[in-house]
């Protein structure tokens, strides 16, 4: 391919669905909703990403990621800029992303459940209890715990599964 | 991407020289900014080296967590609030105008400089001392934070949203850890109540005004702190009440840290957080 030529934003698009998140590779860039506008600016492409968390320090390794391959597909300029409106949100994860979560150990994100400042929900769950059902990604099993509310990356949280008994990964909703 | 400089090099002269010559800002430091601009600068370094101190202070405790899931609970929080102190001092840098990053600021302001309020500064103490630091930040976080969605500056308002899902978060997990330990062991609860006797009168510090704060208000940008207040009041009464914890009596407030008088503490922690961009200036990872 040329290097002035322009390719159309959804093309551009499909390239990236092939960026995997570096931290849960099993998604793409795409996939997190993360890459939120593909423009022209002359001959330059202007990719506009939003951070998930915002001290995740995925973030540079992303911008570089997209930045490589979009240079590998003959795209020389490129600029990435930072947006934080609107914030992102585990919401924004699409299905098919989910079921990729799931089978790689990782329960997706549950809509709606978000924290939101609210603390009268705290002596139930102190008393064990929760309101959420977070199904095991292994078992399927309902009967799941909440060790932490966080985890190995600033997007997950820490559950075990009381049936298998395996731990694994939650995917923080916010 | 910039080429790294080489720090193990003994030749820290050429190093600075190379540091020095990216173009200064210190030529247009003398003239002071407007006033509008000055205040809103001062609000957004209080923001921001609030968000700073405190996440150094919690990384502190990376590797020495009483369990492995608090350490890790303990670590994650210290990087939200490292990666928001980015966001608020990069804005404190562009509205001063003067090629400040929020590197620059970070890592180059001596300490009467900064605007943290003396809470945050305070050595961790043992770990429910740190927790119940979190826990009165965290209340008044989301206070402030919540206020400012409603900015009419939209970079501020903008910032305010995207943190305030992470603040959501640490509020959730440090009202849970103070009804733990508080409604917990002998132990757990006799240091939980001293934790909150030294670090009561650190919170007032939150809720003074001042005339930067005044002009903001004015201006729809920021809440006037001692409006916090009564939404502080109303999250962390009932969790110290289930904690079965006393509050302490009095209104007194150990203050300073939000116009750069700082305790001795602040000092020793830049010393070592700043130690590497004032040995080798401008080295980059």
């Amino acid at each position: 391919m040329q290097a002035h030529a322009r390719p159309a934003p959804d093309e551009i698009r499909g390239w990236l669905a092939a960026v995997p998140d570096p931290e849960i590779p099993v998604i793409s860039v795409v996939d997190l909703g993360i890459v939120r506008d593909l423009t022209w600016d002359g001959d330059t492409l202007v990719v506009t990403v939003t951070p998930t968390y915002s001290g995740c320090p995925a973030t540079a390794a992303i911008n570089v990621a997209i930045e490589m391959a979009l240079h590998e597909h003959g795209i020389a300029r490129v600029r990435i800029e930072r947006s934080l409106t609107p914030p992102w949100t585990s919401d924004w994860i699409g299905e098919a992303a989910r079921e990729k979560l799931r089978a790689y150990g990782i329960a997706p994100p549950i809509d709606g459940t978000a924290a939101d400042g609210r603390l009268l929900g705290r002596v139930g769950r102190l008393a064990g209890g929760s309101n959420l059902a977070v199904a095991c990604p292994r078992c399927g099993s309902n009967r799941t715990d909440r060790v932490s509310q966080f985890g190995s990356t600033p997007c997950k949280a820490s559950w075990r599964c009381t049936d298998c008994l395996e731990p694994f990964d939650y995917f923080k909703c916010i | 991407m910039s080429s790294l400089p080489d720090v193990m090099t003994r030749d820290a002269a050429a190093l600075a020289a190379a540091a020095g010559a990216r173009p200064a800002p210190e030529a247009a430091r003398d003239a002071p900014l407007a006033p509008a601009r000055a205040a809103l600068f001062e609000f957004l370094t209080r923001m921001g080296d609030n968000t700073l101190v405190l996440g150094h202070r919690l990384s502190e405790w990376c590797g020495h967590g009483p369990v492995l899931e608090e350490d890790i609970g303990v670590a994650n929080i210290a990087l939200d609030l490292i990666g928001q102190t980015q966001f608020w001092l990069g804005l404190a840098g562009e509205v001063e105008g003067r090629g400040r990053t929020a590197d620059d600021l970070a890592f180059l302001r001596d300490v009467w400089d900064f605007r943290n309020i003396l809470m945050v500064e305070l050595p961790n103490g043992d770990f429910g001392q740190t927790i119940m630091r979190q826990f009165l930040f965290d209340a008044w976080h989301v206070a402030m934070l919540r206020a400012l969605t409603a900015s009419s500056e939209p970079r501020v308002a903008e910032i305010a949203a995207k943190a305030i899902k992470e603040a959501h978060y640490h509020l959730e997990k440090s009202a849970d850890l103070v009804v733990r330990l508080g409604d917990g062991t002998e132990e757990s609860h006799r240091r939980m109540q001293a934790a909150l006797d030294i670090l009561w009168p650190y919170a007032g510090e939150l809720f003074l005004s001042d005339a930067a704060d005044a002009t903001l208000a004015e201006a729809g940008i920021a809440p006037d702190p001692a409006s916090l207040r009564a939404a502080f009041d109303a999250a962390v009464l009932p969790v110290l009440a289930e904690a079965t914890l006393a509050v302490p009596p009095g209104s007194f407030a150990q203050k300073g840290g939000r116009r750069g008088v700082h305790t001795e503490h602040l000092g020793r922690m830049l010393a070592e957080m700043q130690f590497l961009q004032r040995a080798y200036p401008g080295a980059t990872w």
